[in-house]
């Protein structure tokens, strides 16, 4: 429950947050020097690669709390599954928005079925089927449950897609991919943003899966409530 | 264990033996799909080309997502699957009969549509190298299917959802299949795509244990 000092510890990594994605703006729109074969567009690097770790995290994170979930069948371990695989969902969909806007004017194309990529896009449909269970499932018990065992065996198919779709492109025309050394000024610009987005996303977790939680309590007690009525 | 798994298995045959439902509609489903997809390419006459091993694989993918939808929605009707978890058996046990029913039935199909295919397209009949190829995709095609299947069953889309679950998972599997069954098709050696069943071996592994392990929660009530 939210008392004094929970509120002033939420303001202070909400502030926090803030602080963290105006310093990574600067330093990705005033600080690092422009990239000079690309170009301009590079700084949506400074997005892209954040975006990608972070909802690798996040999945990772769903995997992890769904076996929690499983053993101990405590509502905040499904609430906070729940929670990071739907902020996963986002930051891999806008991983897949800003990945072929740089593309395009780099490689000349929006999209190329190399590993990371095609990794990406699958992950982001298994994760897309993760909500949905849940939603389309009757109980929220069950669908807690169905969506914890998706979110163990579909996490577990991701080595097994890289490694298939990395063998599977190099038996045909290989693709052109960014090997640009990192200069320090660029170097630090991304570990602001990595920082920043990291903690954007454990923020954004914590909120969704307290709501979560809180939603579920909710349940529970108008269920009591009703059985006494009747 | 074993035993049980087989009585399991028995009865699913049984039941499909004497209404031959499912089998019947799966097999002209996955024909279907098989000539649709020769018109869609427009590659009646032409030779074995890229796309040629992928029809085979899609007719098989889409027939095997229907037949799974049918392995749990028969025990659905008149509370089986309640009998079922009442035996004293583990839940294990019933993953492993629903899953060998499963493979059994897509084997049939399989056994059925790829010599159709290698007729429509002129290929040689005897292929010793893709059953090999076959059994394996089919294996990892029922390890996740039979799983899925269980979870789709009980939510309110029931069809629909299968697909969605099952399809972005078995993509490690659609893509060695295609790719070995190409290289069959191709006439190449057997070291060329011994990287592609190891794939598909391995998939096979991991999904069957994962899946053993996670049954229980589906099914508990």
């Amino acid at each position: 429950m939210r008392n004094g000092k929970s509120a002033v510890r939420d303001s202070f990594l909400w502030g926090l947050g803030l602080l963290l994605m105006l310093a990574a703006l600067y330093m990705v729109f005033a600080y690092v020097p422009t990239e000079k074969n690309t170009g301009i567009v590079q700084r949506i690097f400074y997005f892209h690669v954040p975006l990608a770790w972070v909802s690798f995290l996040a999945f990772f994170i769903t995997f992890i709390f769904s076996i929690l979930y499983l053993g101990k069948r405590a509502v905040k371990w499904d609430a906070l599954a729940h929670a990071s695989a739907e902020v996963g969902v986002i930051f891999t969909t806008l991983v897949l928005i800003t990945g072929p806007i740089w593309a395009k004017p780099v490689w000349g194309i929006w999209w190329t079925w190399d590993a990371r990529l095609t990794t990406s896009l699958v992950l982001w449909l298994i994760y897309l089927a993760y909500l949905l269970v849940r939603g389309l499932t009757a109980e929220p018990e069950r669908g807690a449950r169905f969506s914890a065992v998706i979110g163990i065996v579909g996490f577990i198919d991701v080595p097994i897609v890289f490694l298939t779709v990395n063998l599977w492109r190099t038996q045909h025309p290989t693709t052109i991919v960014f090997e640009g050394g990192l200069t320090a000024p660029m170097l630090a610009t991304l570990l602001v943003c990595v920082t920043a987005f990291t903690v954007l996303y454990a923020l954004l977790t914590w909120q969704s899966a307290r709501l979560k939680t809180l939603e579920a309590e909710f349940r529970r007690l108008t269920m009591m409530q009703t059985e006494k009525e009747e | 264990m074993l035993g049980q798994v087989i009585t399991i298995l028995w009865k699913d045959i049984q039941t499909e033996l004497r209404t031959k439902e499912v089998i019947t509609s799966v097999l002209v489903f996955a024909l279907l799909v098989l000539v649709i997809f020769v018109f869609a390419f427009g590659i009646g006459e032409s030779p074995v080309n890229e796309v040629t091993p992928g029809i085979l694989w899609a007719a098989l993918t889409f027939g095997g997502i229907l037949g799974g939808n049918r392995i749990f929605a028969v025990e659905k009707e008149n509370s089986r699957l309640e009998g079922l978890m009442l035996c004293p058996v583990d839940r294990a046990v019933i993953y492993w009969g629903k899953l060998a029913g499963n493979f059994v039935f897509m084997l049939f199909v399989a056994a059925v549509v790829t010599p159709v295919f290698l007729a429509l397209f002129n290929l040689p009949l005897f292929l010793p190298a893709l059953p090999p190829v076959i059994l394996l995709a089919v294996a990892g095609f029922a390890a996740a299917g039979t799983l899925f299947a269980a979870v789709a069953i009980n939510t309110r889309a029931r069809d629909i959802m299968l697909p969605l679950l099952f399809l972005p998972v078995a993509v490690p599997v659609i893509v060695a299949a295609v790719e070995a069954t190409g290289l069959v098709l191709a006439g190449r050696p057997w070291g060329e795509m011994l990287i592609w069943l190891q794939i598909m071996a391995a998939f096979d592994i991991i999904y069957l244990v994962a899946s053993t392990l996670v049954f229980e929660f589906v099914i508990e009530e």
